[in-house]
């Protein structure tokens, strides 16, 4: 059992929580994910290391309400303990050391984002960050954004807060004003992730994206997680997450993503019909 | 005098059209008095073929003999003296190549059911005289083994019984490989996998699950950590792709997915599992091994109308145990025999339409003896199909292998070993089971396993426990994969 050592509330639906796994804590590197169980009828569901304590022995997981599983995370606390939590799996990221980087994420992927230009901040390399979110409520860790980055950039699809727009309008707006990026890592929805790669394609500046296809081992056994890189078949979980994103098929991946939808809502429907009815039973 | 019928006798079974509706077991066992009758018509040959037969040399006609006797708890302790895992063998060996290909029996007439009788034991015995866990004296050695399918669950028991402290890693959340994320429930009940799991704990065997080796701790690790000897038991798990167009379509699996998603993940539960899997109205299963049967079997038990088992040889060539193919056409899957599958046709949304397929036939023998298939010119035809299934085999995963400096593996990605200890090319490292010889199967799995606990106990006996001169010597570089 993997006991929840803290929670925490970034937005009204998005968590955080430190996970004590000292093992896993031990090993884990920016860019590789665990997988978890939250009951025995659960699914297993790939979280991003968003942070992680060796001394403490804790890794710091951030998720989204979605569905069933993310729901019923949610709704535990601390000390209460986790079923599974297998980990750290895929490939932890690698830059040569690059000049100068900008960090893209989009809503949630801003916070899988997030180590990545705290590595490289690490790194000595100069790091502008563009985060968006649908609107100001839903911001997430913007003063952790702002010590790593030399410019941070917040759009808001509603211009509620920051920037009215999308993060790929700032991009494209860097680059056309000749910010001399060597770096671009995009971490969100595909759709964003794609919009990325199609606008630094041609400056070619290296574009690396974090790919999240439905996962159910995360070590190669299954190949349900399988993308087509560059024309060959690759498994996310073993060979990436991340990937050239001027080399991944994203219609495929968009495609692959749909695939159980309707399974997908008849669960979290399900779930919350239960939920109410109880909590009216209680009532 | 033995009973001299030509026939075995029948195995009580659900009705195929009842239990292609359900995922209970199709065989439900012999009765006391079929197990005595059946037993009955063993010759006790002097000469003992059948034994020869078995890859673990299980005693068979002195076990039958007992069963004949209605000494059922006697049969049992003849055939743990060699065998852990009889519920299992029982259900899942393929006995007509090996033990009841050579009984006498079979000359004329069917071969004594010796898989059956073995079953039977096993399970009267977890019934009425579940069997005391055996004390031994504890050496205070560790050993530890990756992986928990047969090869490992063999290895660490046989250790175990030898009282060195064994610990079992397991890269999933249950311990049990193929036997519970593979072979289906109607197949092999998952509670008699975790009963025999259970007795090996009771042995003081402790199992380790989500522990993905290679990740959370390297071989050089569990050297470091005081495991004086490591057995690698970490199957053929990685599935192979035909490479044809299509392949990445919505409603294409893996069988390994596909199988993974109902059996480890309950998915023939949902919605009251949350696991999902999609079947189609039509399904082609590609393949003619158990893999393929045990997919088609389970996708007409989720409800798709028509299953086919599209094979591009014949029915003579099919790896698959007799049993299952007989049981399959039972159960309404339909063989296109011949078929060779060049391309998966999607609709406009991405979703599987239909499978073009060439007709073949048959030419000269190949190198191993098997008549290889030849095109048809002009013979492609579609089948309509919403969803395919991919069981054309499994390769050992390189996980290990890329996270271990110096762990020799083969061209294909099997691990290299010595034959007669099943050494790897790392001091106090063994291997066996499929992430050696690729896909096989479960006895051959247990009798590597037991092979290389043999090796393991020779060689720790040999030496003393040295920390300046570790019985395990694994370089503890890790290449990232
Ligand atoms: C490598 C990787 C890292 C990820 N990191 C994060 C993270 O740090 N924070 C976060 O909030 N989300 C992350 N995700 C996505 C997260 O796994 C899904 O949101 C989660 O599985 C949803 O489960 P659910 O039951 O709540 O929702 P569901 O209703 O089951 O699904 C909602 C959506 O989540 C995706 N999804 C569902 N099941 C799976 C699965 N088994 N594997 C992968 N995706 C699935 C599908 O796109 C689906 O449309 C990551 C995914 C991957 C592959
Ligand atoms: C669907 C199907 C049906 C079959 N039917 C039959 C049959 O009827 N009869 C028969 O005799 N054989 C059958 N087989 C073959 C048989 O199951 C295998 O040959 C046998 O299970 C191999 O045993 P193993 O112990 O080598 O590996 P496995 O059973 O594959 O077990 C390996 C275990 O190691 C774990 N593992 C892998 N990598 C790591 C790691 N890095 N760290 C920790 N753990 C790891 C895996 O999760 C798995 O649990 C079938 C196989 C399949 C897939
Ligand atoms: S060969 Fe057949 S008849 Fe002879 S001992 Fe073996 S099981 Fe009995
Ligand atoms: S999740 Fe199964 S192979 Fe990647």
């Amino acid at each position: 059992m993997y006991k929840i050592i803290k929670r925490e509330e970034l937005n009204p639906s998005v968590i955080r929580m430190d996970i004590a796994a000292p093992a896993i804590a031990r090993k884990a590197e920016p860019g590789q994910f665990i997988i978890l169980r939250v009951c025995e009828e659960g699914e297993r569901i790939p979280l991003t290391i968003a942070d992680f304590d060796r001394e403490a022995g804790t890794v710091t997981i951030i998720f989204q309400i979605v569905g069933k599983t993310t729901h019923m995370l949610g709704q535990l606390n601390e000390g209460d303990d986790l079923l599974d939590f297998v980990g750290p799996l895929g490939m932890a990221s690698r830059y040569d050391q690059p000049q100068k980087a900008v960090v893209i994420g989009g809503g949630l992927g801003s916070a899988i984002a997030y180590p990545q230009a705290k590595k490289l901040h690490q790194m000595g390399v100069e790091v502008d960050i563009i985060a968006g979110f649908r609107n100001r409520e839903l911001i997430i860790l913007e003063e952790e954004m702002r010590k790593v980055s030399t410019r941070l950039f917040l759009t808001t699809d509603d211009g509620s807060n920051g920037v009215k727009g999308f993060v790929t309008d700032i991009l494209q707006k860097q680059l056309e004003q000749g910010v001399k990026y060597d770096l671009a890592v995009a971490i969100g929805p595909l759709i964003m992730m794609k919009m990325v790669s199609n606008l630094t394609r041609p400056y070619g500046i290296k574009t690396i994206v974090s790919m999240n296809p439905v996962m159910i081992d995360g070590t190669g056994m299954c190949g349900g997680c399988r993308l087509t890189v560059g024309g060959e078949t690759k498994f996310a979980c073993v060979d990436g997450p991340d990937f050239d994103g001027h080399l991944v098929d994203f219609d495929e991946a968009m495609r692959r993503q749909q695939m159980y939808k309707a399974e997908e809502k008849q669960t979290l429907e399900a779930h919350i019909c239960r939920l109410s009815g109880k909590e009216n039973a209680d009532a | 005098m033995p009973n001299l019928a030509l026939k075995k006798v029948p195995m009580p079974e659900q009705e195929p059209d009842v239990r292609n509706t359900n995922f209970r077991e199709v065989a439900l066992g012999y009765t006391e008095a079929m197990a005595v009758e059946e037993a009955r018509r063993c010759l006790n040959c002097r000469n003992k073929p059948c034994v020869g037969g078995c890859p673990v040399n299980v005693r068979i006609p002195e076990f039958i003999e007992r069963v004949a006797a209605g000494d059922f708890a006697g049969a049992y302790e003849i055939i743990t003296s060699t065998n852990n895992l009889p519920a299992i063998c029982g259900r899942v060996c393929p006995q007509e190549n090996q033990c009841e290909k050579f009984c006498v029996r079979g000359v004329k007439g069917e071969p004594v059911a010796i898989g059956r009788l073995e079953r039977f034991v096993a399970d009267w015995t977890m019934e009425n005289e579940p069997v005391p866990p055996i004390k031994v004296d504890k050496k205070n050695r560790k050993v530890a083994v990756v992986g928990s399918g047969p090869a490992g669950l063999t290895c660490a028991g046989d250790l175990a019984k030898q009282g060195y402290d064994v610990t079992v890693f397991e890269a999933f959340h249950i311990p049990g490989g193929v036997l519970v994320y593979g072979i289906p429930e109607f197949r092999l009940p998952k509670a008699i996998v975790r009963k025999e799991i259970d007795a090996l704990r009771a042995c003081g065997v402790e199992i380790k699950t989500n522990m993905v080796i290679g990740k959370v701790l390297s071989l050089a690790d569990l050297a470091d950590e005081g495991f004086e000897a490591i057995f690698i038991g970490s199957g053929a798990g990685l599935p192979s792709f035909l490479k044809i167009p299509g392949e990445n379509l919505n409603g294409v699996y893996s069988a390994n997915e596909f199988l993974t998603r109902i059996n480890l993940m309950k998915a023939y539960l949902f919605p009251n599992c949350d696991t999902p899997v999609r079947v189609g109205r039509r399904v082609a299963v590609i393949g003619g091994g158990n893999v393929a049967m045990d997919a088609a079997r389970s996708a007409k038990r989720l409800g798709a109308e028509e299953v086919y088992i599209v094979y591009r040889r014949s029915e003579t060539e099919m790896p698959a145990r007799l049993e299952e193919v007989h049981h399959a056409k039972q159960e309404g899957i339909i063989f296109r025999l011949l078929t060779d599958p060049i391309q998966i046709h999607g609709t406009e949304s991405g979703w599987v339409r239909a499978l073009e397929c060439n007709e073949m036939e048959l030419g000269d023998p190949d190198a191993g003896g098997r008549r290889r298939p030849i095109v048809k010119p002009g013979s492609q035809f579609l089948l309509d199909v919403e969803t395919v299934i991919i069981a054309i085999g499994n390769t050992p995963n390189p996980l290990l292998k890329n996270t271990t400096p110096g762990l020799e593996t083969q061209k294909w990605g099997g691990i290299a070993v010595e034959e007669e200890t099943m050494k790897t090319s790392l001091e106090g490292v063994y291997a066996g089971g499929d992430a050696v010889t690729g896909a096989a199967t479960v006895i051959q799995a247990m009798g590597a396993g037991r092979k290389a606990a043999q090796a393991i106990d020779d060689y720790l006996s040999g030496r003393r426990q040295d920390p300046e001169n570790p019985a395990c010597v694994v370089g503890s570089e890790v290449v990232e994969m």
